[in-house]
């Protein structure tokens, strides 16, 4: 027998809402998700009419979806904007060549024109050539501190006036455990914004997909039959968050709304006074942002380029660094100087591996 | 001449089409469409549920890494599970009772994106 759906009691139930419990019809689900998309952009201001809003764009399932729902939101609402996909290629043979491609194919789907920027370009390596050098041990992190460059310069490239990616609710969740777990406090708190302002330099970026579900974002794109990339990064073992999205979506099949809950703690954490945290400031060769005179991206190019990969991803390779261009302390930003107050017992080396940056792809 | 035992008759087979993506096909020989056949009965004679069809893909389609498809007898969580276009969850999940023609759809959530 055949449930109707709870919102219009009329069509067969086809999907049950991991966050409602609701059981709801085709129609009713496009029309639920579309619409709290919208209520987030709208409740948080998130655009301004005019504005240049660059999509990054991957390929893989939520930038499709994101950029797909944008430019049905945009034409529905008359939110006016001028809408990019903006892609990062990095240099990597068998992966980010495939879901190039998919791009190239949303970019004629959705008429939306695509900037593609290189690590090569950028920064004359590509992962390809990095992995050589590094290895496959911290290599993620290579990849995720160039990308978030990367997509400020892109956008920057297409005049853009904000940047949005598809992070959805559980890579969120997600963040915000492994942030507890590596008791950094000051990403802690900033992870759970669904928006990040655009002073110094850089883009404003946001995350209208920040209370999206991804079941639902993956059934979106299903029964949409919206064209994606599904394969794993060749490089990316990535461990810790593996763990921490396993663990979440163990938790999920237990209590789907753990996903909202963990969002929840992270917004709702404040961090005592006289904590010490970050200042944040200006790396002094690229005038990117930093909280250390150096900014990660140009430490780790540093160590390419001289040879010391370590340079960045480990003490003991800090200490290599120039000490005239070296920050005295650790320039991985985590943990925070917070989190130094308490004496470690942990091998710092080993805490340095954990800190592979992101399987994410922004 | 001895009539033969009141055998019960075999029960003709299942067709079931099955689907993988969102990463999942990589288990499986990187190939998203299966059509298959599956007794209707398990060996202790009750209806074929979709817990049976899951061992039954482990056991004769999966080509490598079990644990990324099933976990603590059920379907890993975040593998997006459909049965004819609905969400298993509400079609009872492992229980569901197999029938002919059926499309099951796979779909892995756990892939960058």
């Amino acid at each position: 027998m055949a449930r109707l759906c709870e919102i219009c009691h009329r069509e067969k139930a086809v999907l049950k809402r991991p966050k409602t419990l609701q059981s709801i019809c085709r129609p009713c689900f496009y029309q639920v998700f579309e619409t709290e998309i919208h209520h987030t952009i709208t409740k948080n201001r998130l655009f301004q009419p005019g504005d240049r809003v660059a999509i990054g764009a991957s390929g893989g399932k939520d930038s499709t979806v994101l950029a797909y729902v944008l430019k049905t939101l945009n034409e529905r609402y008359q939110y006016g904007l001028h809408l990019f996909l903006l892609s990062i290629d990095e240099g990597i043979t068998g992966y980010r060549d495939d879901s190039l491609e998919t791009v190239k194919r949303n970019q004629l789907q959705y008429d939306l024109p695509l900037k593609i920027v290189s690590y090569e370009e950028l920064y004359a390596w590509t992962m390809d050539a990095i992995v050589r050098e590094v290895g496959l041990k911290n290599n993620c992190t290579f990849c995720g501190v160039f990308r978030r460059q990367a997509l400020d310069r892109g956008a920057m490239l297409l005049g853009a006036t904000h940047i949005v990616t598809g992070h959805n609710a559980d890579d969120i969740a997600e963040t915000v455990l492994m942030n507890l777990l590596r008791g950094d406090v000051a990403r802690l708190q900033r992870c759970t914004e669904i928006a990040t302002p655009g002073e110094d330099g850089c883009v404003p970026r946001s995350k209208p997909f920040k209370y999206t579900y991804e079941k639902e974002i993956v059934m979106y794109a299903y029964f949409k039959k919206l064209d994606y990339f599904s394969t794993e990064c060749i490089y990316s073992p990535n461990a810790y968050r593996g763990y921490a999205r396993a663990f979440l979506k163990d938790l999920e099949s237990i209590r789907p709304s753990s996903i909202i809950d963990i969002i929840h703690s992270g917004e709702a954490f404040q961090v005592r006074r006289g904590v010490k945290m970050p200042t944040q400031g200006f790396c002094s060769r690229c005038g990117y942002i930093s909280s250390n005179p150096l900014c990660k991206a140009c430490v780790l190019l540093e160590g390419l380029n001289r040879g010391l990969p370590k340079l960045g991803v480990s003490r003991a390779g800090l200490q290599q660094l120039d000490p005239q261009l070296g920050p005295a302390a650790d320039p991985n930003s985590p943990p925070t100087t917070a989190a130094k107050e308490y004496p470690s017992s942990s091998d710092p080396s080993a805490a340095a591996a954990v800190r592979t940056g992101k399987s994410l792809d922004w | 001449m001895a009539s033969p035992a009141p055998a019960t008759p075999a029960p003709t087979p299942l067709k079931v089409n099955l689907e993988f993506s969102g990463g999942m096909e990589l288990l499986f020989n990187n190939t998203k469409n299966y059509t298959i056949e599956i007794p209707a009965t398990t060996s202790e004679h009750t209806p074929t549920l979709l817990r049976h069809l899951i061992f039954w893909i482990r056991d004769n389609l999966l080509k490598e890494k079990p644990e990324l498809f099933i976990s603590a007898d059920t379907v890993r969580p975040g593998i997006l599970v459909l049965i004819n276009d609905t969400d298993w969850e509400l079609e009872g999940e492992l229980e569901y009772q197999i029938q002919n023609n059926d499309t099951v759809v796979f779909i892995s959530t756990l892939h960058g994106g």
